[in-house]
This record gives C-alpha cells, sequence and structure tokens, in this order.
C-alpha cells in the first residue's frame, strides 16, 4: 500500500495504528492523529517502558498486534525533538 | 450517544446483504454468543471510513469462499450500545476496537481481526487473511 493515503487530505499515517519510537526508554502504541511542529499527536496510546516493562519490547508489541493495544492514554502528543522513528504496527510485526 | 438511523441504515443494509444478522439487544447477543455452537463470525460495525472502505468489502470477498462460519452476526460499535458492550463480554480477552471481527468455534474465540490489522490495507488483503483463517480454524466445521 505504498503511497496509499488512508484518509484523503490528511497525513498518511492518520488514522493507522503506528509504533513511535522515541530517544528515551518508551516505546508508543497508538492511532496517529497528525504531525505538527509541537511533535506527533496519537490517540488511545498503549506504553512500553524498557527500564520497567517485564517484557521484552518484541512481546509487547506482539501482544498488542493479538489482543489490541490497552490504551494508557486517550490522547498523547509526544514532543518532536523526541521522535525517531514512525511505522505502522503490522509493518512492525510482519517484519 | 447513537447516531441518526437513516445515516447508518446504509451500513447496516450492507452487512445483511451479505448474509449478516444483526444483534440489536444483549438479550439477541447473548441467544446468540451463550452456549455457542459450531462456527461463528462476530463483525463489529462502525461508522468509520475502514470498515466502509475496508472491513466490510473484505468480508463480503471473504463470505464468497467455499469455507465459511456457519453464521455471520452482527453489532453496532456506537449505534446499539447495550448489544456491543455485551458482544465484547464475550471476547473480553481482546481490546475493543471498531471496525473488528471475532471467529468462534464452539463458544471459543479462535481468531481476532482487530481495527488495526484492518485500516489502511485492500479489501483484497483483509480477505486473503480472513479466509486463510477460515481455511484454518473452520476447514473441519463445514
Amino acid at each position: 500500500m505504498s503511497g496509499h493515503v488512508f484518509h484523503p487530505g490528511h497525513q498518511a499515517f492518520h488514522g493507522v495504528t503506528v509504533v513511535l519510537e522515541t530517544r528515551g526508554p518508551r516505546t508508543y502504541v497508538g492511532r496517529f492523529d497528525v504531525q505538527d511542529e509541537r511533535g506527533v499527536h496519537l490517540h488511545d496510546v498503549g506504553v512500553y517502558d524498557a527500564t520497567a516493562a517485564g517484557m521484552s519490547k518484541a512481546e509487547f508489541l506482539r501482544r498488542c498486534d493479538r489482543f489490541g493495544i490497552r490504551p494508557e492514554h486517550r490522547d498523547l502528543l509526544v514532543a518532536a525533538d523526541e521522535v525517531t522513528e514512525i511505522r505502522r504496527l503490522v509493518d512492525v510485526i510482519s517484519a | 450517544m447513537p447516531y441518526n438511523p437513516a445515516l447508518v441504515a446504509p451500513m447496516r443494509e450492507e452487512m445483511t446483504h451479505m448474509g449478516a444478522r444483526e444483534l440489536i439487544t444483549a438479550g439477541e447477543v447473548d441467544s446468540t454468543l451463550g452456549d455457542q455452537r459450531g462456527t461463528l463470525l462476530v463483525f463489529i460495525n462502525s461508522v468509520c471510513g475502514c470498515a466502509a472502505g475496508n472491513a466490510r468489502p473484505a468480508l463480503r470477498l471473504a463470505l464468497q469462499h467455499g469455507v465459511k462460519p456457519q453464521q455471520v452476526v452482527t453489532v453496532f460499535a456506537g449505534q446499539d450500545l447495550d448489544a456491543t458492550a455485551r458482544a465484547r463480554q464475550y471476547f473480553a480477552e481482546y481490546q475493543p476496537s471498531s471496525p473488528s471481527m471475532a471467529l468462534l468455534r464452539d463458544g471459543e474465540v479462535v481468531h481476532f481481526v482487530h481495527r488495526h490489522q484492518i485500516e489502511g490495507r485492500s479489501p483484497q488483503s483483509i480477505a486473503a487473511d480472513l479466509t486463510a483463517a477460515f481455511d484454518r480454524h473452520f476447514g473441519a466445521a463445514v
């Protein structure tokens, strides 16, 4: 689906569940809304914290894929300078 | 608050035209999912664009496959609130999302398709995953 815009008029990831990597220990999984000068706005966001988790990140993402995302934040803004990578969850799982 | 019934009517009809039975009340959900036997697909319908453009067309394609669930039922998230909430109690291990699909065999969820596995994918791609799940889980029952 390369080049496919899910919601015409919006950014390519709008409405899509993504894995957002940061410079710190946290990885976020949630529905992408918009990316602007402040950062990335996500909805229904699950959080993996490498300093606290009892499972590997791969296992966390696998469970998100199988059982769905357990949201810890209804809405979340990840600051622009924290974001290192954004990928679709289904692409991360299938990689 | 539920959506305008006139708005969602075509979305309901799209489901019934492909053979799905609507479950409007919690009682109807219980009578179908309680002590369920055989193979069943529960479609959580939605006004979301990925229900219209991806999930419903995918299910319509998948139901043309030789192996398919014996029953297809649907509840409408955001519209039939009690029925949707009750249906989700039968697969509470899975986080709620809509649209989504649960495949059950003898009351046990054997496969679940979440919204994130629907959004942005073509109906053909989703249908291919569904028919693979039908073959894997329903093959011996049909």
